[in-house]
């Protein structure tokens, strides 16, 4: 019952990953809006992770929540940056 | 603690609903980080209450990850939406009001503003390096 339920709830994020890619490759979104799912794909990757390591009862995979949060937010960051000013880290010190 | 987790999995399954329903880049946006923050937060904290009450595990990874997610999704979609504003992508055509370009031609900055934007963007980088 407890196993089934969480084997649910793991294919229920695989849905919500599903449509968040048909979002990102469909033709008439536009690049913030990939960006943007990009993000909230990395976000239920850690939902996953954690399912999953409920699921097997080990605490093995829980360096890689961390990893993927870091990941995500610094790709997130950087990705706006570069579509508001068209580059990413500045080069000018004296403004 | 497994109605955490089935409640973070409605919460995030909704969200993604939103997420094709909905018109509009701010929207959706609207949409997809209350996923990252509400959904996940409840899934994380449900693995944190099973590895503390079965295994009498008190996980300081999983800790931090809750910490730093409930920290940076909102920062993230912020930073999203603002980029895509400066940057000029439409609202949706149901949209009734647009506040902040109503602020910015009160103050008599709009011109300016987006002038400005196009400029620093092309302007050649000759900074010095090293």
């Amino acid at each position: 019952m407890f196993d089934a339920l969480l084997l649910l709830c793991l294919f229920c994020l695989a849905v919500s990953i599903a449509v968040a890619l048909f979002r990102i490759f469909r033709r008439s979104s536009t690049l913030s809006d990939r960006v943007l799912l990009i993000d909230s794909l990395s976000f239920i990757m850690i939902g996953m992770v954690a399912i999953l390591s409920i699921y097997l009862d080990t605490v093995a995979f829980l360096e890689a929540i961390l990893l993927i949060g870091i990941l995500a937010f610094l790709g997130t960051v950087a990705l706006s940056r570069f579509i508001e000013r068209g580059y990413v880290i500045e080069r000018k010190r004296d403004r | 603690m497994l109605l955490l987790v089935l409640f973070g999995t409605a919460v995030t399954l909704i969200s993604s609903l939103g997420v094709i329903r909905l018109p509009d880049v701010y929207t959706r946006a609207h949409a997809a980080t209350k996923a990252a923050t509400l959904g996940i937060l409840c899934i994380l904290l449900g693995a944190f209450i099973h590895f503390m009450f079965v295994h009498r595990i008190v996980s300081v990874r999983l800790l931090l990850g809750i910490v730093f997610v409930f920290l940076t999704a909102p920062v993230a979609g912020h930073m999203i939406i603002r980029s895509a504003r400066r940057s000029g992508v439409p609202m949706a055509g149901i949209s009734v009001r647009d506040a902040l370009k109503e602020d910015l031609e009160k103050a008599g900055d709009w011109q300016n503003h987006s002038e400005n934007g196009g400029a620093e963007a092309l302007r050649p980088k000759s900074g010095p390096d090293r």
